[in-house]
This record gives C-alpha cells, structure tokens and sequence, in this order.
C-alpha cells in the first residue's frame, strides 16, 4: 500500500512562538508587558563590522612591546577640572532604586580599580556610589528625585539626560515593589507607589532653554566640572549639534540596545535606532561645528567586548560607556541562579523583569535578602577585570591596525560585512570600495 | 550693604561674590537687565535684594538665603530651592519653584504655566494667579493661589496642597476638591503667616489635592492617563 505523503507542521514567520505567546498574555492582563534591559531584536550592529589590519601598506605594532593609549580626556572645553580617564570605557547611568545599594558600590569599586568613571540615576547619589567612586558623574534628569545641589557639588562632571536610547521620548519608571521606605524617602514620594518619572525637564524646553541649563549649572559648580548632555540615539546629526551648541563638553548618544531598568517591550523595541547607526551622524555633526574631539562623544548601548569600543572609537567617539554589560560582569542573569531564574518562569541569560525587584543575582533588587548575595567588593573586582579585558582587547586590535592610541583608529581601518552596516557606518563593503549613499 | 552693579561686574563676579560671601551678609544687586542664573547656588543665610527683573532660573539649587526681586521673573526662578525664601515683586514666568524641596517662594503678581511643576516640599504664594498645569506632578509642599488657576491644575499631583481662592479652570487627573478642615486651614495660615502675607480671608479658599487613583496602575484607569 502506498504511504500517504503528510505536510509537515508550518510555523508562521509573522505569528510566531513569542508572538502568539504576547498576544494570550496581553489578553489575559490587559497591560502592556514592562521589561528590563535594552532592545532583544536582531538589529545591524558592530558584529557587522571588520577591522582590516595591517599588510604592506600600514604596519602593525608589536603587541607586547608597543605601547597604545588608553586615557582620554573628557569635558576639557569649558571645565576647569575635566574626568581623567585611564581607559575609555565609562559606566552608564543606573539609579539606586533600580539597583541595590550593593550593586551600586560594587560598581564604583570596579570602575575606580581601573580609573575610569561611574554615574549615578534618577533618585540622586547614595553615599555608597560617592564613596567608593573616585570619579562620580551626577545626573541631572528629568524627575529631578534627589537632586539636591550639596550632592551636584560634590559631582566630578554633570549629565543632563534628555533621552535614553532604550525608549527615545519616555520617561523613567519604577514599580511600586521597588519603593521602599529608603527610596521613596529618596525621591519625595509615597512608599509603594508606581513611580512614573516624567520624560521632559519641568524647567526647560528646546535647545535655546538647554543653553541657560547649562549656564545655571555652571555657575552653581565654579565652571569647574564638565557638563556632560545625554541623548537618545533618533536623530543624532541633529541632537548631538544641538546640544554642542548649547554648550556641552561631552555629548553621550545611546543607541537603542542601551537597556533601561523598566519600560514597556513596544517601546523598548520600536522607538530609536540601533547604536552602529548613531556614530557617524554624531561625528558628522561635531566635525561640521569644528568641535570633533574638542566636544568629546560617548556611545553606548550594547557595547559588549574590546571589539566594539575598537569600532566605536574608530568611527570617530572619544570613549564608550557600558551598562547592561556591567551589571553581566556583576552576576547579573549568571547560570548558577538557573533554579531561581525557572521560578521565575524564565531562564539565565533572558531574564528581564528588572522592575520587579526579584532578582535573584541581587542587582535589580531592594529585597534585602537578595541584595545580600552581591559581594560588592567581589563583584567589583569581577567588573575591574572585565574592563581591562575589554581595554587589552582593544589595544590589541588597534596595534594590528598600527595605531598607539585607541583614538587613532579610524574609519579606514574598518569593513563592513553587509550592505546595511555599510551604509549606517559609512565604511566599504568588504572586498570593495563601494560605501552606500556616498 | 555690598553693591553688586551688572554695568561693572559680570554674571560669574557677581555669583561669585555671593557664593563666597561671609553669613548675614547683605547686598544689593543692580542693572541685572534680564540676566540668567543669577544669585544662584547660594549655601548660606545672606540676604540679596536685586532691583530690576531677572531672567532664567534666578535663585536656582539655593539653600538658607533671602533673595528679594524688584521687577518681573523668567522661567524657572527658585528652581529645585532647597530652603530660605524667595519674593518677587513682580510677575514670574513658566515653571516657578520647579522640583523646589523646601523654603517658600512668594510672588507679588502673576505666574505663568507649570508653577510649582514637580514641586518637592517648597511653598509657593502667588498673590494673583497662576496658567496651566501648575502643581504638575506636584509631589510635596503647598501651592496658594490668591486669584484663578488656569486648566488641568495639579495633574497627576502626589502629595502636595493646594489652596485657590479664585476660580479654577479645570483639575488635571486624578487632581480632586477636598474637604478644607482645621488641620489645613492651619497649614495654610501658617504658610501665609511665615511669609508676611496678612491681607486674606482664610474661608475665601478651598484645598485641592490628589484622589490617589492613579497611585498603582491600573488597566481601568487607563482613559485617564
């Protein structure tokens, strides 16, 4: 008897696992889902890009032999005292609130065993992150939670943050599970709340207003400290002039893998472009106004290895900065918490429900308990050496390029793999000289 | 009294002089011609009187001092005050007192929109009346308003009060009427009382607030938001 042929089962591409799975859980809740972390989706970025190396036409350096600057300067146009950094590898904004006091520390730790900065978030500074910060930048944001002007005193460097390449136009939130009495008592607000921070400053609007901002907040500090200005990465030709003109000493655009500690998913993965396609706008802008490496720029959002800052400080930044990758360096979704991770309905390496303060690795948590499991001076030393991993790294790509300065990277000294990251990073397409829209 | 005169000193002489100044020093600004972020910063109990109007954020992030203003304001005087006090003849442009965490702020004329915008635990006078969306997401601190309120007054306001003698416009979300009792009545008489504000009949004015519907979020809600 002839076997009857049988079609094999066919998934759909439009309504697919994660999809259909969204749409029983939106019908079940009402709500929109609210996550952690930055964009999940697969999105052009500094993979995409190849460094070329040295042949007969450029020679390299010896790798052991020859030294390659790692300092930089940041915020020297206008400070008197700008940050000194030994490595450009900054630590991004994130809030106490979000993150446990321990995590904050361990943070400072980390980036002061290796001099480069940390930053705080909304809700202010905490004596932890002061302390154990020799290099502090103070965030100045839209909610204004624990701003308090002893604090900005105390500040190496101001960030005004106008946007955040998670949800470009959002503001901050913070579930009510995360407001206990020390934060809520941080930020002026009723414990147990959800806190919805607002997305515009309550006392500006536009770049002429950011303009006086910035004046105010100099002459609060002395001129002393640089004024850093924090964009989303939507329109970074155009914020990043803006906001050179206004009068920033460094310029931070962040690109749409920059996590967040909540919003909602839609936002997180449909509003703002992906990081690789903020850098060469952003370098154009300063360039056009002369000021390219006199304002310095800092990009983020999903900087993960010494290949990345090689690339974005080929393409034209001064210095990265790292945020979700840090609090990895920390523990943060670690496989030995996969029993916790499970209970959660989750797995390590996707857990995202930051906000609801449950954390089993401890960082994005208030829970005192869980909070304990973070060793900061442990985890300090963790994100120490995985910023020097990520600094020798670096260094080892730009002596294959011939280069003694991680600044002296270049465009040319990069490739792209696919017609996309060609065009959104202005260098050729492998094996060609061809650069789309040029 | 130390003179500070705009026509021989600059922006960053006179904000200097009063950061740097000796407590219970007293001075007097002139010719300020509109400038920005001026008497700002301050840390300590001095007294400034600055004769003619000011531009942005006068007397921004202070702590302890008395500035005085005789003229107009622009936007965001007294922004994020932590304590001492603020009194401007005149009137006061959008976002007075914004994100201020204590002291109080008394205007003698009008303020525009968004007064008392984030207001974190200040208190703000305004003897004749405030524009739209005042005491935005107002989290602490005491808002009183001698004339009429414009539109959406106290949305999405947390904790602070309210106190209208005039006519609103319109309540913001999840901003509601409440029943003025003795407790408040107190609270806004001792407001005015520490303000040198006497010329007022307490019954004319009624207490607005938040309903705390929105406190949670919550799907019903979600017209509202």
């Amino acid at each position: 008897m002839k076997k009857k042929s049988i079609t094999e089962p066919r998934t759909s591409h439009t309504f697919d696992a994660y999809t259909n799975s969204e749409i029983r859980r939106a019908a079940e809740t009402g709500i929109y889902d609210i996550r952690g972390g930055g964009s999940k989706r697969s999105l052009p970025n500094f993979d995409d890009l190849l460094f070329l190396g040295a042949s007969i036409s450029r020679y390299p350096l010896e790798g052991y032999r020859e030294s390659c600057n790692t300092k930089v300067i940041l915020g020297d146009r206008f400070s008197s005292n700008p940050l000194n950094l030994e490595i450009p590898i900054t630590i991004a904004g994130m809030s106490f609130g979000a993150l446990s006091a321990q995590a904050k520390e361990a943070l400072g730790r980390g980036a002061s065993l290796v001099g480069t900065s940390t930053t705080t978030g909304d809700g202010g500074m905490t004596k932890e992150e002061r302390g154990h910060s020799k290099q502090l930048v103070y965030q100045l944001l839209p909610s204004r939670y624990g701003m308090n002007p002893d604090d900005l005193r105390k500040a190496d460097a101001i960030e005004i943050v106008v946007g955040q390449g998670a949800k470009p136009g959002g503001g901050g939130m913070l579930l009510g599970q995360k407001i206990n009495d020390r934060v809520a008592e941080m930020r002026t607000l009723p414990k147990g709340i959800d806190q919805r921070s607002p997305c515009r400053h309550p006392d500006w609007t536009g770049p002429d207003d950011m303009e006086i901002k910035i004046l105010e907040l100099r002459e609060i500090t002395g001129w002393k400290v640089p004024i850093f200005v924090k964009v989303a990465g939507s329109r970074p030709y155009y914020d990043v002039a803006l906001a050179a003109k206004s009068g920033a000493d460094v310029v931070v655009v962040d690109g749409m893998q920059g996590g967040t500690a909540a919003t909602q998913e839609v936002f997180i993965e449909n509003v703002g472009i992906p990081t690789l396609a903020c850098v060469r706008p952003a370098v154009r802008a300063l360039q056009e106004l002369g000021l390219h490496r006199k304002v310095q720029l800092i990009i983020s959002g999903g900087i993960r290895n010494g290949a990345d800052v090689a690339k974005a400080l080929a393409l034209g930044a001064d210095a990265v900065s790292i945020g979700s990758a840090a609090l990895i360096a920390l523990g943060d979704n670690d496989p030995r918490y996969q029993k916790d991770y499970e209970k959660l309905g989750t797995t390590a390496g996707s857990f995202d429900d930051w906000h609801e303060g449950l954390d089993p690795a401890g960082i994005t948590t208030q829970d005192k308990k869980l909070a304990k499991r973070l060793d900061p001076k442990l985890g300090g030393r963790r994100l120490a050496n995985y910023l020097n991993v990520m600094t020798m790294e670096a260094q080892t790509i730009a002596r294959a390029c011939g280069k003694n300065d991680l600044r002296n990277l270049e465009p040319e000294d990069l490739c792209a793999l696919t017609v996309e990251s060609a065009a959104m990073a202005g260098v050729p397409l492998a094996g060609t000289n061809w650069i789309p829209g040029t | 009294m130390h003179i500070l005169d705009f026509n021989k000193l600059s922006l960053r002489d006179i904000n200097k002089t009063l950061q740097e100044s000796d407590k219970n020093s007293f001075f007097s600004v002139r010719n300020p011609k509109g400038s920005h972020a001026l008497a700002v910063g301050i840390n300590k109990k001095i007294t400034v009187k600055i004769v003619g109007s000011v531009g942005y954020y006068c007397a921004g992030m202070n702590k302890f001092s008395d500035i005085k203003v005789e003229g107009s304001a622009g936007p965001g005087l007294g922004e994020n005050m932590m304590s001492g006090n603020i009194y401007v003849t005149g009137d006061v442009s959008q976002y007075a007192g914004a994100s201020g965490h204590g002291g109080s702020i008394l205007v003698g004329g009008n303020a525009s929109s968004r007064c008392g915008i984030s207001m974190k635990g200040v208190d703000i006078i305004v003897k004749g009346n405030v524009g739209h969306m005042s005491a935005f997401m107002a989290q602490k601190g005491n808002l009183v308003i001698f004339g009429d309120a414009g539109h959406a007054l106290g949305d999405s306001i947390y904790e602070a009060n309210i106190y209208v003698a005039g006519e609103v416009a319109s309540l913001g979300a999840d901003c509601i009427e409440k029943k003025m009792t003795k407790k408040h009545l107190s609270n806004l008489e001792n407001i005015l009382s520490n303000a040198n504000v006497s010329d007022y009949n307490p019954d004319t004015f009624r207490r607005f607030g938040s309903a705390r519907s929105l406190y949670n979020f919550n799907v019903d809600n979600a017209k509202i938001y």
